[in-house]
């Protein structure tokens, strides 16, 4: 079965070529061309104004990342080590919220940190406001809650590669470790922690790219100023500012950003077996 | 495992056999309507599909920029869409409207003449009336002790954190240079740029840049102050009673939004019947009723069954009218002008 | 790492992320039955919101669309990333690195480029095609969802074939099966679990998705998240908890279901989410 594989393989490369390669390089043709099509640097050059989503866009992504790391790895850690019956349970509990929905799981936020939300009314009935002597914690339409939402919607993303690669771990070498005379911080830091480190790099891949990118949870918990970069490239395609040009040439910018963070990662995971391919 | 892959199968049979019965319906005639959020009474779509045969694929738009955004983009299919007059102006002058045919729209007789012909659209060819309005600010009386008559309240610091702001460039734009005490139409730069700075101070103040999630958070009280359309003011009011409506005293802006068609619209003649439909004095009156809207039909004003208060803020006195301003549309440079401040500002 | 204990405190965190985890999905659920549009307030017990539901002719017929472009981008993705993973993997590495990048690359850019991406050239063709109006719709959301879909069938079919012994496919040759048969007979059945498993996360991506939908499925075409998306900026109406009542609730029926058939029968497909495949 090797002749015609072969040829098997020409109309998936065709595909590829029109539905992945091209319509990237149609961007790229935006981005350098002005609205009469003339060639010009102007959307680049223009960028430098937006530079603030641009740094905001990162730090929000970077501090989300962080949290779901920090969240993300002891549950995964106390998770792999579970019995196989609540193992398996679990697991599910982790994967269940993200077949809802993304945009239901965030709208549901919105009720709850309202300034006449739940959590106010929560702080108001046990006292907590009066305690203060002020009127709502302000929540809502804070960057606080864009990286909470963040958080939320893609936790599950840190936990599962992090989770299947210490589940698979030889849990022998622990045991080794400790026999030999290891305390716990040490078994920790150079046995499961060295092991883990392909699982964490697309742990933190699969939570940066989406949170970097995001503008629906900029839109619903951000209250629509301090916009993202995704806030940002939709406004020029099919929001308030029509500008392919300009929304072309950031999202350009963009895949860089998201390029250069991943391969970053990515040397950093390498020489770990296991390593995700990309 | 078989087992597994039987269910899926079923699963899969099921769904696209509900595809298919989704997908049967394209045989029916039907007209594409791309229409402001809130700003319909959706039983009458029913209705319309009862009455005519043809079916309504509803859709919504936020603002009137998103629907040039969308329109420009390409690609898209609608019949009908609902934008405001200098949106209109701007659309006509592209070339991005078809002209009506009026021998199918008989019911734009029963449209008031002040509202046709506007200087929007000044040989009335593309456009026909769905609605008008004012712009006013909206504020809730248990929070606020004061009248509100000023737009001076939207930057107070005294409501700092319970200010709500347009979410489009022109309302926002509109209502600072108002405040300054200027054209909304004007094209001077240092005028404009002056507007943006006011708008970057209150920025510092304002809770949230909003267009219909206002409904929800005037209702709830979850915001002090904010300005909206009059039509949606009469709407929240019947859910939160200690809502005021003022237009206030420097003058504000006066709106009238059209039906038209864009140039390659698939079903025109269902979008001219669909035009005509909404204008007849039943529709026109029921829809008016169900959003607060001032209805351009003169046979509406005469039916309507409104409250003295109510009726003043739908059909406002002429002294309030004659402080407000059309949005005209503005020249390209100005209107670069404007998306590009307004990116600034929500950067 | 099975079976080391597991202390109190440890049980506690769990915990405490899983009340994270649920307790906006609670919140909604629970409102969903709430009696006026409040949304913090409870005022009594109603089912109203569900019977609104159905009678929204604009939800049903975006639930078709969703589930309709779901199976089918799904069943095609399924069938081209099966042959395309089976044509990468007779392939030498020399051209299989490159090209199974090019293929991930939907997988890894932001969902937001690739949806920008799509629609551009959607726009380009209809135009070049003199079709300057009217061209996105169903047909464009298709594409794109096959698409986006394709790279995760193929990323969880070749590890099957990674692991499938050709000298089986040999011998049933030798033994007189043509090809065709070879591969019905020998192949299939063993990279089954990975084209399910494939299929099941091409749909799931394509119900969940939103953001390339928005930005490919034109003006009359509509997805459940892209009415979702538009209810989340109007008046806000509990329908939309009601949606996400019964969206969990099948949600977790068809998670049991598939862990029990699973308990019987191992081996099988086994739920794997969505974006699990990545790693």
């Amino acid at each position: 079965m090797t002749r015609g594989m072969k040829r098997l393989s020409i109309p998936y490369i065709v595909w590829m070529a029109i539905f992945v390669v091209a319509p990237i390089f149609i961007v790229l043709i935006y981005a350098v061309t002005s609205s009469s099509g003339a060639f010009t640097a102007a959307n680049f050059s223009n960028m430098l104004s937006y530079s603030g989503v641009f740094a905001r866009s990162m730090w929000l992504a970077f501090i989300a990342t962080v949290i779901c790391l920090v969240i993300g790895y002891p549950a995964a850690y106390i998770l792999s080590r579970l019995g196989p019956g609540a193992q398996k349970i679990c697991m599910m509990l982790v994967i269940l919220p993200m077949w809802i929905n993304s945009l239901l799981r965030t709208y549901a936020w919105m009720s709850i940190l309202e300034n006449t939300g739940l959590l106010n009314r929560f702080f108001r009935a046990i006292g907590l406001l009066d305690l203060l002597g002020i009127e709502f914690v302000p929540m809502i339409n804070t960057p606080g809650a864009v990286v909470l939402g963040m958080v939320y919607d893609f936790l599950p993303f840190m936990i599962l590669p992090i989770y299947s690669v210490l589940v698979k771990m030889d849990y022998t070498l622990v045991e080794a470790a400790e026999d030999l005379g290891a305390t716990p911080a040490k078994v920790f830091t150079k046995v499961t922690l060295p092991l883990s480190v392909s699982g964490v790099v697309s742990g933190v891949t699969m939570v940066f790219v989406p949170a970097i990118s995001t503008f629906v949870i900029s839109r619903l918990l951000g209250g629509g100023s301090d916009m993202l970069l995704g806030d940002l490239i939709e406004m020029q395609f099919l929001g308030t500012a029509y500008n392919p040009h300009l929304g072309s040439a950031i999202s350009i910018v963009m895949m860089v950003i998201v390029v250069i963070c991943m391969s970053l990662m990515n040397r950093f995971g390498d020489g770990e077996e296991g390593a995700i391919p990309l | 495992m078989k087992k597994l892959l039987s269910a899926l199968l079923v699963l899969c049979l099921i769904s696209s056999l509900l595809a298919m019965s989704g997908c049967s319906e394209k045989n029916k005639e039907v007209v594409n309507v791309y229409n402001w959020g809130e700003y319909i009474d959706e039983d009458l779509l029913k209705d319309f599909q009862k009455e005519t045969g043809i079916k309504v694929n509803y859709k919504t738009f936020e603002t009137n920029e998103q629907v040039y955004s969308v329109l420009k983009q390409g690609g898209s299919s609608y019949d009908v869409i609902i934008p405001s007059d200098y949106m209109i102006s701007r659309m006509i002058s592209e070339g991005m409207l078809e002209k009506i045919n009026f021998d199918n729209v008989p019911n734009i007789s029963l449209i008031d003449d002040i509202y046709l012909k506007q200087d929007y659209d000044p040989t009335g060819e593309y456009s026909v009336p769905y609605m008008w309005g004012t712009v006013g600010l909206i504020w809730n009386t248990n929070y606020i002790d004061e009248e509100i008559t000023s737009w001076s309240a939207l930057f107070d610091e005294r409501y700092a954190g319970q200010i709500l702001m347009f979410d489009n460039s022109r309302d926002a734009l509109g209502l600072a240079l108002l405040y300054l005490g200027y054209s909304i139409n004007t094209t001077s730069e240092a005028e404009l740029n002056e507007a943006y700075e006011l708008l970057v101070k209150q920025k510092e103040i304002k809770q949230a840049y909003v267009m219909d999630q206002i409904f929800d958070k005037m209702e709830e009280g979850e915001a002090y102050i904010g300005p909206y359309y009059a039509g949606d003011y009469l709407t929240m009011l019947e859910t939160n009673p200690d809502l005021r409506f003022v237009v206030p005293e420097e003058g504000s802006n006066q709106f009238v939004d059209a039906m038209c068609i864009p140039k390659g619209a698939p079903h025109k003649d269902n979008a001219e019947k669909f035009i005509n439909w909404m204008c007849s004095t039943e529709v026109s009156l029921a829809n008016s009723e169900f959003i607060g809207y001032t209805s351009p039909n003169v046979e509406v004003r005469e039916q309507i069954d409104l409250d003295e208060d109510a009726f003043a803020i739908m059909y406002p006195s002429q002294e309030i009218l004659d402080r407000c301003e059309y949005y005209v549309n503005l020249p390209q440079d100005t209107l670069d002008l404007y998306d590009s401040l307004w990116v600034k500002l929500k950067a | 790492m099975t079976g080391k204990k597991v202390r109190f405190g440890e049980k506690l965190l769990v915990v405490l992320l899983f009340v994270f985890l649920y307790a906006p999905i609670l919140v909604l659920i629970v409102f969903s039955f709430n009696a006026t549009k409040s949304r913090a307030v409870w005022t009594g017990f109603t089912f109203k919101w569900y019977g609104e539901l159905f009678s929204d002719a604009t939800l049903m017929s975006s639930l078709y669309t969703t589930l309709g472009v779901a199976v089918l981008s799904s069943l095609i993705a399924t069938v081209a990333g099966t042959l395309a993973a089976m044509a990468f993997y007779n392939m030498k590495k020399r051209w299989r690195t490159p090209l199974l990048t090019i293929s991930n690359i939907p997988v890894v850019n932001a969902d937001i480029i690739t949806g920008v991406s799509l629609s551009l050239l959607f726009v380009s063709v209809g135009k070049f095609l003199g079709h300057e109006y009217g061209f996105l719709g169903f047909g464009t959301l298709l594409l794109a969802h096959i698409s986006f879909n394709i790279p995760y069938v193929v990323l969880s079919v070749m590890p099957k074939f990674r692991q499938l012994d050709n000298n089986l496919v040999d011998a049933a040759e030798d033994l007189g099966c043509t090809p065709a048969q070879a591969f019905t007979k020998v192949v299939l059945p063993q990279i089954m679990p990975g084209v399910v498993s494939g299929m099941l996360i091409a749909f799931t991506m394509s119900v969940d998705d939103f953001v390339i939908s928005y930005f490919t499925a034109g003006t009359t075409t509509q997805t459940l998240s892209m009415y979702i998306y538009a209810m989340t900026r109007m008046r806000v109406s509990p329908k939309i908890n009601a949606i996400s009542t019964l969206l969990f609730t099948v949600v977790l029926a068809l998670l049991i279901i598939i862990n029990f058939r699973n308990n019987k029968n191992d081996g099988a497909a086994k739920p794997v989410t969505a974006k699990e495949i990545k790693q």
